[in-house]
């Protein structure tokens, strides 16, 4: 009796206020949060996160407002974060971590009426979407310049935290080199960290102490371009970012993350009421991952043939993983003319063959 | 595994580099708490000297001058705090954390329009003739100068803590500031000296990274670095040259691991990664920490 009371009373008050409604809609905008690693200024991943929310504003004026957090720590200190930004009423939020893959799962079971969009992990739900791009294919560019200019045939890799996002950019960025370079060796150091400048600073030199004369970073500060210009005569790579300010030495070209038409996309489909869940896994071709500028540095023909495998990945005449590949133990992993798939890739725990070391478990 | 790839020249010289920062900003706290204040804005105050420091340097084209405002900015936050927990009385921890997320912010702040510019050169010294031993000579004598720095600074800072009057009434006032208060020395008066003095030593290691370690000015850039400075404090038992071996055990231990690892050493990384800090924790507990101040975060009022 007094659930219909109270139901006549709801449709009534609906039908009152119905000539409203569509004004009232248009008075609240839509509110985005972003969920940040690092800080806005790290000058790579987390500045590029922030350009494409700048983006969002932009694109969407006052029917949009745009929430942020910097400097999460990944693992359970998210879920404080994510369940506050959902309590202050955010309608889509996005976390652009791996790290807060099961923080991003277990807070939106809690708010289903909230989108969620997690970057770089494997895991979806109703309202939580995922998204990534494959990086890869940008290292692959990296890997054949780097396997060019080398000289000492040593190339040093700062790695974060051995996921398969990271691995992939390993073993990609070796196979390339390899295939211009038989005699190229790898020496990978982990810094168990996204963003720490000292630490990567000192990766990098470490590694230019033993011998690298080319360093590619999967860190997201600049601080191993200034190291790299410090010891002169290195060549390193923008990564996340196009870290122009370091071109054209150290930096001969970068990888450059393009979050923006995806977050505009994704922002527009909450406020049509479109939205749904997905797993999206972008490159070049898409434009979510762009090649930056390969200076005067590098010389010209390498130039050509690196801008040659770009155009190759991006008419899918190309692909970075393409067999004949052995893995690191000798056992075969493509066959000749094979191609990766995605599977495969985003569960990648391996090295190929010619790595030397252990991904740390 | 090609151990060889490691130069231990390169490797001990890159040691007392990355100990610095770690060094400048504890001995710094190391005085503050000795005057029985518990500062925990270490972190704050590191960022904010290390941006203050950029922008002078930058602006004079001078590192040195670059330092002596990265003194400056981490000493006049370091006021702020002071006043607060002397003056107004406020809580030193509630206190002291804030100073450390107002430090972060503030910096960025400051920070903007100085991202991806490079600082000026600091070039090494090559202390004559000591330099050029063999061996030696270039890991211990051809650093820039705030290596050096840093270990002045401490061999003052013992010097007095245990050889001056000033460094006994200091401790007085962190062993028992009622008593210190009744001999009639000023409490307040000497914290706020010592507060000063480890603002600005933690502003010095803020610089350190942004002008010759890194060196760039990035937001968040000491990354937790003054919270292992704390830590370092109270495991060398508030006695400097502990605080030595430790910085130094932990600057050498991370660049030993990183080294390590690029040579394909066939130990697991999580180990090599947790291997600074548990190194640093063992030998300073294994040494048998002293004890802390007598009045060490206790609030003083005079009219109690």
């Amino acid at each position: 009796m007094i659930r219909r009371t109270l139901l006549a009373s709801g449709v009534a008050a609906a039908a009152l206020m119905a000539a409203g409604l569509p004004a009232l809609a248009q008075d609240e905008p839509t509110k985005v949060g972003f969920v940040y690693v690092g800080p806005v200024g790290d000058g790579g991943w987390t500045f590029e996160h922030n350009q494409a929310r700048l983006a969002v504003e932009e694109e969407f004026g006052d029917a949009v407002e745009t929430v942020f957090v910097e400097s999460v720590p990944e693992g359970p200190d998210a879920v404080r974060v994510l369940t506050d930004m959902a309590l202050q009423g955010a309608d889509l939020i996005f976390t652009t971590s791996f790290g807060y893959m099961d923080q991003t799962i277990e807070v939106a079971s809690k708010f289903p009426d909230v989108k969620f969009e997690h970057a770089t992990g494997f895991k979806t739900a109703p309202n939580v979407a995922a998204y990534n791009a494959r990086f890869y294919e940008g290292r692959a560019v990296q890997g054949h310049i780097a396997g060019h200019v080398t000289e000492s045939n040593i190339i040093g890799y700062i790695g974060s935290f051995p996921i398969p996002e990271v691995i992939q950019g390993i073993n990609s960025a070796y196979l390339a080199a390899k295939a211009v370079n038989p005699d190229v060796e790898f020496k990978i150091v982990w810094a168990y960290t996204w963003f720490d400048p000292a630490k990567e600073a000192e990766s990098a030199n470490v590694l230019i102490e033993q011998g690298a004369d080319v360093i590619l970073q999967h860190t997201d500060s600049t601080a191993p371009q200034a190291a790299a210009q410090a010891a002169g005569n290195v060549y390193t790579f923008g990564q996340a970012s196009d870290m122009a300010e370091y071109a054209p030495m150290p930096r001969v070209s970068s990888i450059i993350d393009n979050w923006a038409p995806y977050y505009i996309e994704r922002t527009r489909a909450v406020i049509d009421g479109t939205w749904e869940t997905q797993s999206v896994w972008q490159g070049i071709a898409d434009g979510m991952v762009g090649i930056g500028e390969i200076t005067d540095a590098v010389p010209a023909e390498v130039k050509v043939t690196a801008e040659a495998i770009r155009d190759g990945i991006v008419a899918g005449t190309m692909h970075p993983f393409t067999g004949p590949i052995n893995k690191q133990d000798g056992s075969v992993w493509l066959a000749e003319g094979e191609t990766a798939d995605d599977e495969t890739l985003l569960g990648m725990n391996f090295y190929v063959e010619g790595i030397e070391g252990d991904i740390p478990q | 595994m090609d151990l060889s790839a490691i130069n231990p020249i390169l490797l001990l010289a890159s040691l007392m580099v990355a100990a610095t920062p770690i060094l400048l900003a504890a001995i710094g706290e190391l005085v503050v708490e000795r005057a029985g204040v518990l500062n925990l804005g270490v972190e704050g105050m590191m960022i904010t000297g290390a941006v203050s420091g950029f922008i002078v340097a930058v602006a004079t084209g001078n590192p040195w001058i670059g330092f002596l405002g990265a003194a400056a900015g981490g000493a006049a936050l370091s006021l702020v705090f002071g006043v607060l927990t002397q003056y107004l009385l406020s809580n030193q921890v509630a206190t002291g954390l804030a100073l450390t997320l107002f430090g972060l912010g503030l910096s960025a702040l400051m920070g903007q329009g100085y991202l991806g510019i490079r600082a000026p050169a600091f070039p090494d010294v090559h202390v004559p003739l000591l330099a050029d031993i063999p061996v030696i000579g270039p890991i211990v004598f051809q650093h820039d100068p705030m290596v050096y720095g840093g270990l002045l600074i401490v061999a003052g800072v013992y010097g007095f803590l245990h050889h001056s009057r000033a460094g006994l009434i200091l401790r007085a006032v962190g062993e028992n500031h009622d008593a210190a208060h009744a001999l009639g020395y000023h409490v307040r008066r000497t914290r706020m000296l010592a507060i000063a003095f480890g603002g600005a030593c933690a502003g010095l290691g803020g610089a350190y990274l942004s002008l010759v370690r890194v060196p760039q000015w990035t937001e968040g850039m000491t990354a937790g670095a003054g919270w292992i400075a704390l830590a370092i404090v109270v495991f060398a038992g508030w006695k400097p040259w502990r605080l030595v071996l430790g910085a130094y055990l932990f600057g050498g231990v991370t660049v030993l691991q990183l080294n390590l690892q690029a040579a394909g050493a066939a130990v697991p990384v999580e180990y090599l990664s947790m291997s600074p800090y548990l190194a640093t924790i063992l030998v300073l507990v294994i040494m048998a920490s002293g004890r802390s101040p007598g009045s060490l975060g206790r609030t003083f009022h005079a009219a109690r």
